[in-house]
């Protein structure tokens, strides 16, 4: 019980931006607008915000790799597109009877994990930090976009799921929960929106309690000064590849979502476009803080499809516009530093008040 | 009874000789100094002893047992610990947070929280523990990663260059800490070029010129040594 409560402390703490009654109250208020908003809105609508929703978990990902971890992983999409496929293979062949849909969502995001413990194997026992980090990560992820791109042939199939080359995979069924009478398929509109909103809030506090813990503490540390935390005793090989296996996991369960969302996964969604936008919303955000993190992709990625249509090339210049201002202006991130002005007015008007 | 013994250790990077077959004898409960002119090879000696470099040749030997195969934080764990020369703080981080680290895996709970407010006050970085250490003066950075390497509890502490940037009477009271724990039962290798510190806590000094072990002794006969003044007092005294 105490044990419980100690986790529950850790929901604040120096990692993690917002705390006391204030914040937890809006964070109630918004929670509770968004269970509330489906009743009153139509289905394509509800359908569009799981969309944006989607793309939280990969942002998040790359928050916990770059901004705490400091490690630039320019391959969050690798995970991402493992983790699609590996859904769309597993439930083309062996169908959604039972309940195998939601197994086939928890395989797929350990194969994309057990890949991660492969690939920052290699790159975290061999010492690769800095640029080429993301040099190999980028490598990755785009050779995975090369070779998923030529695989058009009828020859490419496994068991009955054909990979399809650059028009991608398609057609697989939805998720599905198992109910008496008739099962509950998660089509992309009401039912999907729930148990995706569920997941976000489940997996942003799970990772404030991580980032405000002894182990939180250590990452941080690793992207401060990793010689420093070296010598103080952590083996920060261990911790990096830990973080990044956590971070792939969570890319790949973008991925799976994304492929549920559409019933269709693409090589592109492991491109050079792709792989590059995350770092965007992420940085424009304030990658070194969740809460931030999560308010600047949702944000950007409104603004890029209020864009896309006036044309997709536009949208994608300005998003080249908004890293570079984000850099110049508040290379820490526009959403963070917005958030801390707000903390610093909050905190003088406390102190008035007592 | 020694507690740390290098052995024939040798470094080379290319041609250089940075350690030419150094054998270095440390006994348990002393402060020995570390001397020698720029480029002597002072803190490549230390980054063997850490583990950040690995010798040519030679053996390091750490409470009896051979080390010299162990990765850094293994050697942590057996009880060294180090200060570097450019401060290696948590700089982004409170003051508070940089012990937190430090002392999290030997204490938890509100037996942490007492750890950290003792070592803040042994410190004299009370009033500083909210503040980010990158904004702290150089002196008390130097302080803050002190005291993280001395939270380890280490049987031996390395201390590179521990006053760099002080002021005389900030030298003076690190060499008061340092005599301090060394009562505490630690054992000190610090490598200094401020004379007074190393008079002042030095039960021997080592001289190292040019990778080698040039001289050795307690500090008055390191100063009546001519040899050494040619090479290195004597520019100082110049």
């Amino acid at each position: 019980m105490t044990g419980l409560l100690a986790m529950f402390r850790r929901l604040e703490g120096p990692q993690t931006v917002g705390r006391g009654p204030a914040f937890w109250g809006l964070f109630a208020l918004v929670l509770a607008a968004a269970l509330a908003y489906p009743l009153f809105s139509d289905g394509y609508t509800v359908g569009n915000t799981v969309y944006f929703f989607v793309w939280v978990f990969i942002a998040l990902s790359l928050c916990l790799i770059w901004g705490y971890g400091g490690s630039l992983s320019f391959g969050q999409t690798a995970f991402f597109g493992i983790a699609g496929y590996g859904y769309g293979i597993f439930t083309i062949n062996f169908g959604s009877a039972y309940g195998f849909t939601l197994l086939a969502l928890v395989m797929a995001v350990g194969i994309a994990a057990l890949f991660a413990v492969l690939l920052g194997y290699f790159m975290f026992f061999g010492r690769i930090a800095g640029v080429f980090l993301g040099i190999v990560t980028l490598a990755v992820t785009l050779m995975l976009e090369r070779f998923m791109a030529q695989t058009a042939g009828p020859e490419w199939r496994i068991g009955s799921a054909r990979l399809n080359g650059f028009n991608g995979m398609s057609a697989m069924p939805p998720l599905t929960i198992p109910w008496p009478g008739e099962p509950i398929v998660l089509f992309a509109d009401i039912g999907l929106y729930y148990l995706v909103l569920g997941l976000l809030v489940l997996v942003y506090l799970a990772l404030r309690i991580l980032m405000n813990s002894s182990f939180g503490n250590v990452i941080v540390a690793i992207r401060e000064n990793p010689e420093r935390a070296e010598m103080l005793g952590y083996d920060i090989r261990k911790y990096q590849l830990i973080t990044f296996v956590i971070g792939a996991a969570l890319a790949g369960l973008s991925g799976v979502l994304y492929t549920v969302w559409g019933q269709y996964i693409t090589p592109s969604s492991m491109g050079m476009t792709a792989a590059a936008l995350p770092l965007i919303w992420v940085a424009v955000g304030g990658r070194s803080d969740l809460t931030s993190t999560v308010i600047g992709t949702l944000v950007v990625l409104a603004a890029f499809q209020a864009l896309t249509i006036y044309g997709s090339q536009y949208a994608l210049v300005f998003m080249g516009v908004l890293l570079v201002l984000t850099v110049l202006i508040a290379p820490n991130g526009l959403v963070l530093g917005v958030m801390n002005w707000l903390g610093r007015i909050a905190a003088r008007l406390t102190q008035r008040a007592g | 009874m020694s507690l740390l013994e290098l052995r024939k250790l040798n470094k080379h990077f290319g041609g250089l000789h940075v350690t030419n077959s150094v054998d270095l004898t440390l006994q348990a409960g002393e402060i020995h100094c570390l001397i020698g002119p720029n480029g002597a090879g002072k803190s490549t000696l230390f980054r063997l002893i850490l583990g950040e470099h690995h010798p040519g040749s030679g053996d390091i030997l750490f409470a009896g047992e051979n080390i010299t195969a162990l990765k850094s934080f293994a050697r942590i764990h057996r009880g060294l610990s180090v200060k570097f020369q450019v401060p290696g703080v948590f700089k982004g981080l409170s003051v508070r947070q940089n012990l937190e680290i430090a002392l999290q895996s030997r204490h938890r709970g509100e037996e942490l929280e007492a750890e950290i407010d003792r070592l803040l006050t042994f410190l004299g970085l009370e009033s500083e523990q909210a503040q980010v250490a990158g904004n702290l003066s150089h002196g008390q950075k130097q302080w803050l990663e002190i005291g993280m390497a001395v939270s380890l509890k280490p049987r031996l502490l390395l201390l590179d260059e521990p006053t760099a940037g002080m002021s005389p009477e900030e030298t003076y009271m690190t060499g008061e800490m340092v005599q301090r724990l060394n009562a505490d039962g630690m054992t000190v290798l610090a490598i200094e070029h401020d004379m007074a510190f190393v008079r002042q806590v030095a039960h021997r000094v080592t001289v190292l010129h040019l990778g080698q072990v040039f001289a050795q002794g307690s500090i008055d006969e390191i100063v009546a040594d001519e040899r050494v003044a040619a090479i290195y007092l004597g520019q100082a005294h110049a």
